[in-house]
Order: structure tokens, then sequence, then C-alpha cells
């Protein structure tokens, strides 16, 4: 390979990378927001909706970076909004459907609790608008997983039904938890630039959280799963499209519209 | 700057609440203004900035350019003497100090009531009605209130 196709993959992969961060974040805040004015109580409506307001706010520092990275002229909002599911490059996970609140909550503690980690590393890494973008992110990530954490904790440790709806949550979305710490070209190229942290130890600290997590919750952790899911390569389940179909409505009937 | 207000708190000015980072400029039309948001997603920051802007433009520095700053990220320990007695006379209470110290974060520092100042309060939800606070309940005097969380 010539010094200038290297050069070009390596940019390719730093604007991936960072479209997965963001794209995981502004679909998991999406799916959250879907909550508002359902949750089972006001303080639980609001929890999620200042939840998914965080998810959407780091969505817009990463899409925009993004935006510059691609350098072809499009802004963060032509980024969520006129891009069609395969070129989203969200985790799996995150696009799952809500559930009941135990399901959500559940969801919630998996990937905040990986966010955690990730951004624990991202805010020392080669990449410094990256790293204060991560340092931002972390400090409202503690309280998603402090949330998050003692819903499960109570909701687990509490009826023998909230016990059953939770334990089943966890049986469904455990088995996307893999693709969380996969790595690919892409995750490798950003380890050698300093910029991504080793999936190893993320998966290592990430995973002694949810033994601690559940086993205060009375939870059983389900057995990991050898399907892979390919979220951050485009390949989606089927609930991402209903769910873009409902997020970009407004973007492709008016095209341009402004609030 | 003192004159603009928090949109979501109006007792706090943005000097009290530490996000203005820096102001500099060599003439009156080479302004610049350096703003961080409190939280991410925290909606009040572009009502803030058109704030700000509009003051400026009233104090004669039109031309002046504001810019947003994340690095370091803003902390409630930012938050000036002065806006930490507003805070409270207003019925919200003002962040347990020095976030610096992480344990405190996730420990459990008593929060006092800002009407009876009874410490006997508990925790509703992390999250209340905007981002940066948290819903408390007193339950000497049985009053809610809102706690400027620690970040």
């Amino acid at each position: 390979m010539s010094a200038n196709a290297n050069q070009g993959a390596a940019a390719d992969a730093h604007l991936t990378y960072v479209l997965r961060l963001a794209d995981t974040s502004l679909i998991l805040g999406q799916r959250l927001s879907e909550w508002v004015g359902h949750a089972p109580a006001l303080e639980e409506d609001l929890g999620l909706a200042n939840i998914a307001l965080d998810l959407i706010g780091q969505a817009r520092l990463l899409l925009s970076y993004a935006a510059e990275l691609e350098g072809r002229g499009r802004s963060e909002d032509e980024l969520a909004f006129l891009r069609d599911a395969a070129e989203f490059l969200n985790v799996t996970l995150v696009e799952q459907p809500n559930g009941d609140f135990g399901h959500t909550l559940v969801r919630q503690l998996l990937v905040s609790a990986f966010q955690l980690e990730l951004y624990e590393a991202l805010a020392n890494c080669a990449d410094a608008r990256l790293a204060e973008i991560a340092a931002k992110a972390l400090k409202e990530t503690r309280y998603h997983v402090r949330y998050s954490a003692s819903w499960v904790v109570r909701l687990g440790d509490g009826t023998p039904e909230s016990h059953a709806r939770v334990q089943a949550a966890l049986g469904e979305l455990w088995p996307f938890t893999g693709e969380l710490f996969a790595t690919d070209s892409v995750d490798e190229a950003m380890q050698i630039a300093g910029i991504a942290p080793q999936a190893a130890a993320l998966e290592a600290r990430w995973s002694a959280r949810m033994d601690a997590v559940l086993g205060e919750a009375t939870l059983a952790r389900p057995a990991d799963s050898v399907f892979p899911w390919h979220g951050k390569r485009g390949v989606h389940t089927e609930h991402l499209g209903y769910m873009l179909a409902e997020m970009q409505f407004l973007q492709r009937a008016y095209p341009g519209a402004q609030w | 700057m003192g004159e603009v207000q928090d949109p979501e708190i109006p007792i706090l000015s943005i000097i009290d609440l530490g996000i203005v980072r820096y102001v500099r400029g060599e003439t009156r039309d080479a302004l610049h203004v350096g703003l961080t948001p409190t939280y991410s997603g925290c909606p009040a920051t572009l009502v803030i900035r058109g704030a700000v802007a509009a003051a400026l433009a009233r104090a004669g520095f039109a031309g002046a350019s504001i810019e947003t700053v994340l690095a370091p990220p803003w902390s409630s320990d930012w938050l000036t003497p002065a806006a930490r007695v507003k805070l409270s006379s207003y019925g919200i209470a003002p962040p347990a100090e020095a976030v610096s110290n992480p344990r405190r974060l996730f420990g459990s520092a008593p929060i006092g009531c800002p009407r009876c100042q009874s410490a006997a309060t508990r925790l509703v939800s992390e999250f209340g009605s905007t981002p940066c606070k948290a819903h408390y309940l007193c339950t000497a005097c049985l009053e809610p209130f809102d706690y400027f969380k620690c970040i």
C-alpha cells in the first residue's frame, strides 16, 4: 500500500470510530426519549429524559466532530437525519426496543457501564478533541450508571414479579453485549494511534462491575453468546429502520426545515 | 456578563455559574468570549449564548465572537461563593463541595434542607427538573426541594 492509501485508511478509521461513538449515544438517547410522558412515575420520567438529553448532547458534540473529520461540508443534523439505517454505526444493543421499565433500565446499565469505562480511557487518549468530549461525557455517565444500577438492584431484589421480569430482560439483552468489546480493523487502527483503549482491559472492568451489581440484585449472569452482532458495521436488527423512520420523518418530509 | 441570567435558575448570573471561561481581545471589535456548557445536552446553552450576544451588543461589542470551550469540563466546584448563598435562599440546596474528591460523588454527604436546614433529607431521584439538579425530600418539614448536583 502506498503512503497515501495508508493515510486515507487511517483517516477513514478515525471517522468510523467517532461515528460509532456518536451513533451509539444518539440512538440510545432517541430510544430513551420514547419514555417521555409514559414512565411509571414523574420522577422516573424526568430521570430517563435527563439521561436522554445527556446522550443526545454527547451525540451532538461527537457528530459535529465527525462532520469535520469527514470534510464534506455536512452538518451534525445532516448526519443524524439524512443517513439511512445501513450508514448508522451504533452497537446493536442500543437500538433494541424499550420493553417494560425494567427492560429499559437493564439495557441502560449494560451500556452506561460500558460507556463509563470507555470514556474514562478516552479522556486521556491521543486525540485531544475526543479526549475533551469524553471528559465531559464521563461526568454525566457516572450518574447514568448510578441511576440504572440502583434500579436494577431494586427490581432484581424486589418482588418475585419484578425479579422475573428483569431476569428475563437480562437474558434477552446479554447476547448483544459481546459486540461492545469485539474489535475489528477500525478499533485496531485506533489502538495503534493511541486513541482507542484495549478492549480486553475494558471488558474486564465492565465485567467486574456487572458481577457486583447483578450479585446485589440477586440476578443470575447469563452465559455469553457466540453469535456476533454487527451494528458497528452498519448491519442492524429490524428495529432500527422503524425508529429512524420516526426520528427522521420531519427532515425527510420537509428538507431543511428549522425550528 | 453579570447581567446575563441562567434561564433555568434566574437567580444566578452566568458569572455565578462559572461558565464564562475567558473574555479577551485587543480592541473593541476583536473581543473573544469563551463559554462552557454545564451539561452536554443542556438546552439552556443556546439561550445563554443568544443572551450573551445581545448583552455584548448593548454594551457596544457587536463584533464579539462567542466561543464554546469544552476543556476542562465544567464542574459544580466553579460556582462562586455568592452563587451558593443565592441558591440556598432561592430554595435550591447548593452542591456539597469538592468534586475533586471522587468519594464524595458516590458517598452520601448529608444534604441540608434549604428551607428548614434539617439534615433529615432523602434522595427522591438523581434527576430533577433540569440536568444539573437532583430531587430531594426533607423528612423534617416534608417539603420537596432541588439539590444542585456535584459534577
